[in-house]
């Protein structure tokens, strides 16, 4: 086995960081990044909650991990992994070759397409956007204007959109989105000061440090409605506005109401890139289709293929701190098994 | 509204439809409320030169009476075993109700069936031991709208006239309103799924028209079984039809065009209700918003005469649209029969002709 030699498939923050921990411990790392660059979704995440610290600073921070201290390939699109005995070699579309003898995989997560819940009208009807989108604006820097550039006077963010919903297939929790959309309609009060805005919620998972404390601000400082219940349809007016059909389940009535702009709190999904290294590695997958570790509470790094190792949202969705703590974790437990320690065959 | 969007949609359900030889089994409601409807299909498919064939001991599918929680589904599925049957001793294989109840009856039977054979198995033995029979299932289910909807460019082609304003040129504003258990139910069984159904737009942008698509367009018919075999909860069905109709007003709808029985009726008797109740018309100077079944409005394309395919027994006159269309009809006509026997005028009606 080379004990030296590590490959790590994403450069995903997850995979930014645990080449960082493997590096400080002297591993000769290499990843692997499908884009032209490293830091996955976190490039196009303008501010982070719960502090409202800008993405770009975390990402500035993993970013001095890697420099100069772990090879990077970017636009790499692997064709083919070997195992041979217990060394790997994976061959990208170009030609070129990679040996390691451990694999991190850190394939992270995609968004899900909100095309899929046909019901919310994304990509049909003008003002409807998806959480990602109003990102985006934000990072930017653009004003947030309707699609005729009027400034939204009223504007609703839906959760659980493609998350804990069965007639899309996806039954777990996403974690973040609910958290997200506090830190959103803050954002959205902060640029236009007189808009309303609604979140229309199955439950508040607040489950973060200072998450509650952001929630509750939201509300008593910067009037954000929240409303229980989950949307049944949106359709759009003639001028534009979205008509949405809501039971409010803490009043026991429907609801049906208009809004300028509504906000779609998409969740995670399984990345396409996990799929396929999953597929080529034979990775064994969990019941919410993301990658399953051998444990749920004590191996959460490893995988079913002797040498291959999880890190991230490759494996479930995770915030960013648990990302970076999981990615640390998975360094951690590489090495391990690099240096023959049998931290990883312990029984449970 | 970004139509690459719809389209994309659109794509994604598409449904296999028999294009001949079809076992055509009718409705109860649409036989008695809008005969010439079914009359009218089966005279395009002739005109197409299809072959259709209906057996006369075909019955109710008892679906109505299964929503409403009066016949077990265990009776529901033999009935429609025995349908089955007679399509199979027919020699067909090709499945079209009228009707989009039976259509969706059909649709989870089938569904029901696939997922537990041994339900079938169990139908099977009933239907036998009842009536000594068997059947096999039908190899293609469409229905009649998905018959139409696959012939609608042929429909085009041999077309006298088209659904614009004769006079302005410009398309007619149509309402399409499908019945909830054509795609509801089963999304991937209907022409462009559940939320944006294709199969009546389809129809309508082919032969001229151009779709309304206004906040309440999913909304419930009116219909929904109980709002309105409950006698009690029937405001509650007229609600639903009001709250549709105030939804499409600011569109300036010209007709609307729908696939279902219960939603045609609904649609076109409860605006003589509301004119009647708060003087309240939807079209323009005290005239309704007409209402056509897919046939019907396929009929008029063609150029079928107006009292054949049967608009007389309308709630809502027709007349706004067939000069719209420059449909040339005698007015004298409308309420005389098949020999010109003398079928009674409407005592009164609240809408402007």
């Amino acid at each position: 086995m080379d004990k030296k030699k590590v490959i790590v498939i994403g450069g995903g923050i997850a995979g930014m960081e645990s080449s960082s921990f493997l590096a400080a411990m002297l591993y000769d790392v290499t990843i692997l990044e499908k884009s032209d660059k490293l830091g996955g979704h976190l490039n196009n995440w303008e501010r982070l909650f719960p502090t409202m610290r800008l993405g770009k600073e975390v990402l500035d921070y993993l970013s001095q991990g890697v420099n100069n201290k772990v090879e990077v390939v970017c636009n790499a699109e692997i064709n083919q992994i070997e195992k041979k005995g217990k060394n790997f070699k994976l061959t990208l579309a170009d030609g070129r070759t990679f040996d390691a003898g451990a694999i991190l995989v850190a394939t992270g997560y995609d968004i899900f397409d909100a095309r899929k819940k046909e019901e919310y009208g994304y990509k049909i009807y003008d003002n409807v956007i998806t959480s990602a989108d109003l990102e985006m604006m934000f990072s930017e820097g653009k004003e947030i204007r309707l699609a005729d550039g009027r400034t939204p006077k009223r504007i609703g963010f839906v959760h659980c959109v493609g998350s804990r919903d069965e007639k899309v297939g996806n039954a777990y929790c996403s974690k973040v989105c609910c958290v997200t959309a506090v830190k959103q309609s803050v954002e959205i009060k902060n640029h236009i000061p007189q808009s309303e805005v609604f979140c229309f919620y199955m439950d508040m998972r607040m489950f973060g440090m200072h998450f509650e404390f952001m929630y509750k601000e939201a509300q008593e400082k910067y009037g954000v409605n929240f409303i229980r219940g989950r949307l049944s349809e949106a359709c759009e007016n003639m001028d534009g506005s979205i008509v949405v059909k809501v039971e409010d389940t803490l009043a026991g009535r429907p609801l049906r109401m208009s809004l300028d702009l509504l906000v779609l709190m998409v969740g995670f999904v399984p990345s396409a890139g996990s799929n396929e290294v999953g597929k080529m590695l034979g990775l064994h997958l969990g019941p919410n289709k993301f990658f399953k570790t051998m444990d749920q509470h004590t191996l959460t790094n490893v995988s079913n293929v002797e040498g291959v190792f999880y890190a991230g949202a490759c494996t479930a969705p995770k915030t960013i701190t648990n990302t970076i703590t999981d990615a640390r974790a998975a360094a951690a437990t590489v090495a391990s098994y690099l240096n023959e320690h049998p931290i990883c065959k312990r029984m449970i | 509204m970004i139509i690459e969007g719809k389209q994309k949609i659109w794509k994604d359900y598409q449904k296999e439809i028999s294009d001949d030889k079809y076992f055509y089994v009718r409705s109860c409601v649409r036989q008695n409320f809008f005969p010439g409807a079914e009359t009218t299909f089966l005279r395009i498919l002739k005109e197409l030169g299809k072959e259709v064939h209906e057996n006369p001991c075909h019955t109710t599918c008892t679906g109505i009476g299964y929503h409403s929680d009066i016949i077990p589904v265990d009776t529901l599925m033999t009935v429609v075993a025995r349908q089955f049957a007679l399509m199979t001793e027919s020699g067909y294989e090709n499945l079209v109700p009228s009707c989009i109840t039976s259509f969706g009856i059909y649709t989870e039977v089938m569904d029901t069936w696939h997922h537990f054979p041994g339900t079938e198995a169990k139908v099977r033995e009933y239907l036998k031991k009842a009536t000594g029979r068997e059947f096999q299932i039908p190899k293609n289910l469409a229905h009649a709208s998905d018959v139409i909807f696959k012939f609608r460019k042929e429909i085009a082609q041999k077309a006298k006239y088209r659904l614009t304003n004769q006079k302005t040129g410009e398309p007619l504003n149509v309402v399409e309103h499908i019945g909830c258990h054509y795609a509801k139910m089963f999304p991937s069984k209907g022409v462009g799924g559940a939320e944006y159904p294709y199969v009546l737009v389809g129809m309508v942008e082919e032969w001229g028209g151009k779709v309304i698509d206004y906040p309440e367009r999913r909304h419930c018919c009116g219909f929904g079984f109980r709002q309105y075999l409950v006698q009690a909860n029937r405001g509650y069905s007229m609600a639903c039809s009001h709250k549709k109709f105030e939804s499409m007003e600011p569109y300036k709808p010209d007709m609307i065009i729908s696939n279902c029985p219960g939603c045609h009726i609904f649609l076109d008797k409860w605006q003589y209700a509301i004119s009647e109740m708060e003087n309240k018309t939807y079209g323009p100077n005290g005239e309704g918003i007409p209402v056509f079944t897919f046939e019907e409005v396929a009929g008029l394309v063609l150029g079928y005469d107006p009292w054949d395919i049967g608009l007389q027994v309308h709630q809502v006159p027709c007349e706004p649209v067939l000069k719209k269309m420059g449909i040339l009809y005698d007015p004298e006509k409308k309420y005389k029969g098949l020999h010109g026997e003398d079928l009674g005028k409407p005592v009164k009606s609240a809408f402007k002709q």
